[in-house]
């Protein structure tokens, strides 16, 4: 199976974030989801494609978008390695049945046995909006992302209106 | 390798960046970098290395890439070259703070006064352009530019406008063979 594709419906989920709580897409229908499927925990810093997201949360957030990060690390893991890099999103856990979320959006690396390096972009309703499948090692940067972000229609909406606008109807 | 939407420099050299050597050379080279960064530190000397090397056909630029949850005091870094910038000291300080990163990094900002003291800066005049709201646009400018670029860590390099991955060797060979068509 491949990557889903923009038009799809996101499949839904519920992935553990800590030991005791879950995230489910559904929570956040009306506000944008980025989903960032990753294959591992503790990857170098320097080149930690989820250093630099943990860096553009301000950026997500003026475009209506909250970010998940999903591999099949383990709940203590996800947790760790928050603490550590000081990662201010959710760590979900693709855990058991592993890789069961991947496979859904079509981005589980049987061989690995992890999930690939992967991007989505999921609207308000619901709908993939952009996806993206990084080669095996190349980290894939946020600038598809934004660019992403900023071409929803709502998020088109919102810039047109002045300032003050936006401010009273976020 | 990445696609090619995502992996050109997509704000052009100009007059607001910081450049070193000919600003008419066959190659320019940007740097997304963070003072903080190990990896950027360990970079340093092979710019340098490049820097020598292209002399004449090489146009360096740096842009401010400060990961500042992973490397709490690379933004203040930051902050600290664009004040002495306006004192047009931007790279004797680009340079301090790559040459003695192990030793202020130890210490955080007490360790980045040491950098004002060595390049004789003044103390108070500094502290005022610190509060300049134009620093925080240059960097927050310089960062955005890097992110709709395709930077996706640091040091990030572009040769002529395309995202270059790969080692220094790589990068020096690369910059050669622009050099070789150029000619």
């Amino acid at each position: 199976m491949s990557i889903l594709s923009a038009g799809t419906t996101a499949p839904e989920f519920s992935l553990h974030s800590t030991p005791d709580q879950s995230v489910a897409l559904k929570e956040f229908r009306g506000r944008n989801v980025i989903l960032a499927f990753y294959p591992a925990d503790w990857s170098p810093v320097c080149s930690d494609q989820l250093s630099l997201y943990n860096e553009l949360l301000e950026e997500f957030a003026r475009c209506n978008a909250q970010l998940l990060a999903i591999s099949v690390d383990g709940v203590w893991s996800h947790a760790a390695l928050a603490r550590e890099r000081k990662y201010h999103f959710p760590l979900l856990s693709d855990f058991e049945p592993k890789g069961q979320v991947a496979r859904a959006y079509g981005v589980y690396d049987e061989a690995a046995g992890v999930a690939q390096r992967a991007l989505f972009v999921i609207d308000g309703d619901g709908v993939i909006q952009w996806s993206y499948l990084s080669p095996m090692g190349v980290n894939p940067g946020a600038g598809g992302i934004v660019k992403a972000l900023e071409a929803l229609p709502s998020n088109n909406i919102q810039k047109a209106l002045p300032a003050d606008a936006v401010q009273e109807n976020p | 390798m990445m696609s090619g939407e995502d992996a050109i420099l997509t704000v052009p050299v100009s007059a607001r960046d910081h450049m070193e050597g000919n600003a008419h050379a066959v190659v320019t080279l940007v740097e997304y970098g963070d003072f903080q960064c190990p990896a950027c530190g360990m970079a340093y000397p092979a710019v340098k290395q490049i820097q020598r090397r292209y002399a004449g056909n090489l146009r360096f630029v740096f842009r401010h890439f400060p990961l500042s949850q992973a490397h709490p005091y690379a933004r203040m870094a930051a902050e600290l070259a664009e004040a002495a910038a306006v004192e047009g000291q931007f790279w004797p300080m680009h340079d301090w703070l790559y040459e003695n990163q192990d030793d202020w990094v130890a210490s955080g900002s007490a360790g980045l006064e040491a950098g004002v003291r060595a390049l004789g800066l003044d103390e108070e005049a500094l502290a005022a352009t610190l509060r300049n709201p134009d620093i925080d646009t240059h960097i927050r400018r310089d960062f955005m530019g890097g992110v709709r670029s395709g930077v996706n860590g640091t040091p990030s390099f572009y040769v002529n406008g395309y995202l270059f991955q790969g080692d220094f060797d790589a990068l020096v060979h690369g910059i050669g063979r622009v050099i070789a068509r150029q000619a």
